[in-house]
């Protein structure tokens, strides 16, 4: 059983320690938005913050979030700057790699408001779009960092 | 190739129209195709659209949403027919029902076939509602014209909810009236064309989408397939339980009974969480006895292929002009070349899964799926039921590539829930579950015949394809016959059948027997112009060479639209005339003939997308750089014009040439898979490396301006840079690759060559 904080309240899972928080997120609290992709941390679709740090939900054992924060796309409240650039660039096809894609650039955003083309292709390096929609997802992530596309 | 798709159950792809009728109901208008027997007010199949009485259109989608944004794009062609205020349709992705008709979603062909049908019907239902609300307003219908979800006659208006409520709507209109119908010219399009934000795209921002994988149900237990060694022929030897019943959570485990021989030899282990099923999985042993299929390569696959290309009385003749072997034996020169491909993996980012229940006497099956008529018959024959005791609930799909085309996923889930009473099992496969199930691209070899003729001359052309069928494996009754009587698949050999004249010209296509046996072959974006088209736009460039001219000259001589390539009404007007000036505007955009510095090089491709009768012409420019020393590529520039006729939606196009584009890429250098024992080597994102976005080139794209028919774009772009890019590293370098993908030790050896 482990006690977390999650989009600002407290959740209570049960299952095992060392169960994935993906799991724990999608099945035990019911929030669907962090998706399962590769389960080994390689596609970045169950990107999550914990503690405003991007991490793999896939591979973060729940227990290792005990007494933490941790944030999901359905808490970044949907009028997130990033959100909005998304919408506004048209950037998902499939859409199911979005969630973390967003979760991912909202983490880089944070620690670089202003990132260059490089710091967008190393930030998200680990973040497969299967759909190939890369092109609009540089151009959303520098529409909300306000940088010249 | 005129590829037959009237000869299955259920499967006329070819858009039709057929007698409508507009119903009023107590709960508004339904716009419909009727069965002739049918009475007014009474159940009508295929309905398209509806109007509520807040003038609420509801536009119904057959086609799955997996990231074309295909409502926003159909419900925009009705509305603009119609003549709707944009911001009162809404968007319905319709869940499986026999009333529907074919329920499929490939071929890049959801809006070529809907934009005739649901024009007509809306064309109809605006007539109807004009002639309803001119009776409402005291003037004649001629008075009166219909303006964003309203009728006016000078000051007076009606709206449509209106006219609904009060009006009196009850019109037929015969196949001969429909045909007749006035549908809007391009001039008067209000809607189609313009830009509109795609209605799915704000849920797939948030988190609120739902997708399959998101499907749940009270009292659901969750289950992971422990999958047979091979796709067919294992049998369940034995279970050995002891170590999974030590994981919380475990239930049990069942060796599935499957009449429908889809799933043969999947053993479904159940547990009260995916963790619990996924780690209950990993536990349980299970014992096959398997067949030789077990033991094979890719060099098999391959080396098996080479002995049916070789081999004149294999395979159908897609095309078969006379005199191509006396053209052959007179030929003052010829050119042979052999071309291969590596098998390749989806990979849609959703790993297949469903959820399935029996409820009130009715099978439901909730997952994103391409091909619900293809599966429900399979559905019906494993689980022992009538196909109208069964729906399958839509779901938007994480991917689809044609993945989902493949709905053999459903089978196991149902099979599952089938096996503890029918209460809801929740099947989630794992990554590597998905990958070594995956039905992928076959591997191919092929060949590719020229001869010459005085002057240089083109006179005769070969042209052998032999891979693995998706279609002879999955939908036989797609399968038309060739020439010689042998029926082929039509997919894995499209491309072949290009528009260039070439004089007598042969297209044989021939099945992999050990590939069908050993896999399930999949429809792949584009299917078979990933590999035709590698061969056939890497051959022009050699042909060129070996002809002495420039590699665009050579093409544009032999893209004249005369004979069978001069192109027909509605979907090719101009035939090879079109591509010819796709390439010529991409040879301007992309600096054609410009110096380029030292180890880079411009290389082009061109493609008529995948079938003959639906032709997306489309060509491709690939800058390259290639490092001399490793032979490694880098991408610098990719630059594509396509003319798919009328372009419905201009940003939802531009992001399905972008994203095939970059698959193109991706499989050409990033992708790639080979069999071992049985089975594909590699099974997740450690060894299988798609494309990301540090990758990415520059990309400049256009769309020519037309207002023929539209076409497809899923598709077309992925099947040209491949080749382009081939043909920019022999430029560049001088090394020639024949295999995709391309790696970088087989440029260098090509260079030392």
């Amino acid at each position: 059983m482990t006690t977390f904080r999650l989009n600002g309240r407290n959740v209570t899972v049960n299952g095992p320690d060392d169960a994935p928080l993906l799991w724990a997120i999608r099945d035990d609290a019911g929030l669907t938005g962090t998706k399962f992709g590769c389960g080994i941390g390689q596609c970045g679709a169950c990107t999550v913050h914990v503690n405003g740090e991007a991490v793999r939900s896939c591979l973060t054992p729940v227990s290792s979030v005990a007494g933490q924060s941790v944030t999901t796309i359905e808490g970044l409240g949907g009028e997130h700057v990033l959100q909005k650039a998304w919408i506004e660039t048209q950037a998902p096809q499939c859409g199911y790699c979005q969630s973390g894609q967003i979760m991912q650039a909202a983490a880089l955003l944070k620690s670089k408001p202003k990132p260059t083309d490089a710091d967008i292709d190393a930030a998200m390096a680990g973040n497969l779009c299967r759909c190939m929609a890369y092109v609009r997802i540089k151009k959303a992530i520098k529409l909300a960092a306000g940088v010249k596309a | 190739m005129s590829v037959s798709l009237d000869n299955g159950p259920g499967a006329d792809l070819a858009p039709s129209r057929r007698g409508f009728l507009i119903t009023v109901t107590a709960a508004g208008a339904m716009f419909s195709a009727s069965a002739p027997a049918q009475a007014a007010d009474s159940f009508a199949p295929t309905i398209w659209y509806d109007i509520d009485r807040a003038g609420t259109i509801t536009v119904h989608i057959i086609r799955a949403e997996m990231g074309q944004h295909v409502g926003t794009a159909i419900a925009r062609i009705v509305a603009d027919e119609l003549e709707a205020d944009w911001s009162k349709v809404r968007i319905d992705h319709v869940d499986s029902d026999p009333k529907w008709g074919l329920m499929a979603t490939g071929g890049s062909w959801s809006i070529w076939q809907s934009y005739p049908l649901y024009s007509q019907a809306a064309a109809a239902g605006r007539i109807a509602l004009i002639e309803a609300g001119a009776r409402l307003l005291g003037v004649p219908a001629s008075a009166c014209v219909a303006r964003n979800s309203a009728v006016v006659a000078g000051k007076a208006s009606v709206t449509y909810g209106d006219i609904i409520a009060r009006g009196d709507l009850s019109r037929k209109f015969t196949e001969a009236e429909l045909a007749k119908l006035p549908i809007k010219t391009p001039a008067q399009r209000k809607l189609i064309g313009k830009p509109a934000p795609a209605r799915d795209i704000p849920d797939k921002t948030n988190g609120k989408g739902v997708y399959g994988l998101d499907a749940k149900v009270p009292g659901m237990v969750y289950a992971r397939p422990k999958l047979p060694p091979t796709r067919y022929g294992s049998t369940v030897a034995s279970i050995d339980e002891s170590a999974a019943k030590a994981v919380p959570g475990y239930i049990r485990a069942i060796a599935l009974d499957d009449p429908s021989g889809t799933v043969p030899g999947w053993v479904m282990v159940y547990a009260d969480s995916f963790v619990a099923a996924d780690r209950a999985t990993e536990a349980l042993k299970v014992t096959w006895t398997s067949p030789d299929a077990i033991k094979v390569s890719e060099a098999d696959l391959q080396a098996r292929a080479r002995v049916l290309v070789s081999d004149k009385t294999k395979g159908g003749l897609v095309v078969e002009d006379p005199g191509v072997d006396a053209a052959f034996k007179s030929a003052t020169s010829t050119l042979e070349q052999t071309y291969t491909t590596a098998t390749a993996l989806h990979f849609q980012l959703e790993p297949v899964n469903a959820l399935a229940f029996e409820k009130d006497g009715k099978f439901e099956v909730h997952t994103g799926n391409q091909w619900q008529s293809l599966v429900l018959p399979w559905l019906a024959q494993a689980l022992g039921r009538k196909e109208d005791t069964i729906v399958l609930r839509t779901y938007l799909l994480g991917g689809g590539f044609g993945r989902r085309l493949n709905g053999d996923y459903a089978v196991g889930a149902a099979l599952a829930s089938k096996a503890i009473g029918g209460k809801p099992v929740k099947m989630v496969m794992t990554r590597a579950d998905d990958s070594r199930f995956d039905s992928p691209r076959s591997a191919s070899v092929q060949t590719v015949k020229m001869a010459f003729g005085e002057a240089g001359r083109v006179t005769a052309m070969e042209h052998v394809a032999c891979a693995g069928w998706p279609t002879e494996a999955m939908a036989p009754f797609f399968m038309p016959k060739g020439a010689n009587g042998v029926a082929y698949d039509p997919f894995a050999i499209s491309g072949a059948n290009h528009w260039y004249n070439v004089g007598a010209h042969r297209v044989r296509a021939v099945g992999n027997d050990l590939a069908n046996q050993t896999f399930r072959p999949g429809w792949l974006r584009s299917v078979g112009p990933g590999w035709t088209n590698w061969a056939l736009e890497s051959f022009m460039d050699e042909a060129a060479a070996k002809a002495g001219v420039d590699p665009l000259a050579f093409r544009l001589k032999l893209l004249d639209a005369s004979g069978k390539n001069a192109g027909s009404a509605p979907n090719s007007v101009g035939g090879a005339q079109r591509q010819a000036a796709v390439l010529n505007r991409l040879a301007a955009k992309a600096g054609w003939g410009k110096p380029l510095p030292k180890n880079t090089g411009l290389g082009i491709a061109t493609s008529f997308g995948q079938e003959r009768d639906m032709p997306t012409w489309t060509a491709c420019a690939a800058r390259v750089k290639v490092d001399p020393s490793t032979g490694a590529v880098k991408v610098e520039k990719l630059t594509l014009v396509a003319d798919a006729g009328t372009i419905v939606s201009p940003d939802g196009a531009l992001a399905q040439m972008e994203g095939a584009a970059l698959w193109g890429m991706s499989l050409a250098l990033f992708e790639g898979t080979a069999f071992e024992n049985g089975q594909v080597r590699d099974l997740n994102l450690d060894s299988y490396t798609p494309l990301r976005m540090g990758d990415v080139p520059d990309m400049d794209i256009e769309f020519i301006a037309s207002g023929e028919a539209p076409v497809g774009l899923g598709e077309p772009a992925t099947t040209v840079v491949g080749p382009a890019i081939g043909n920019a590293i022999f430029r560049a370098v001088g090394a020639r690759v024949r295999d995709l993908p391309i790696r970088a030790e087989a440029v260098k050896a090509a260079m030392k060559r």
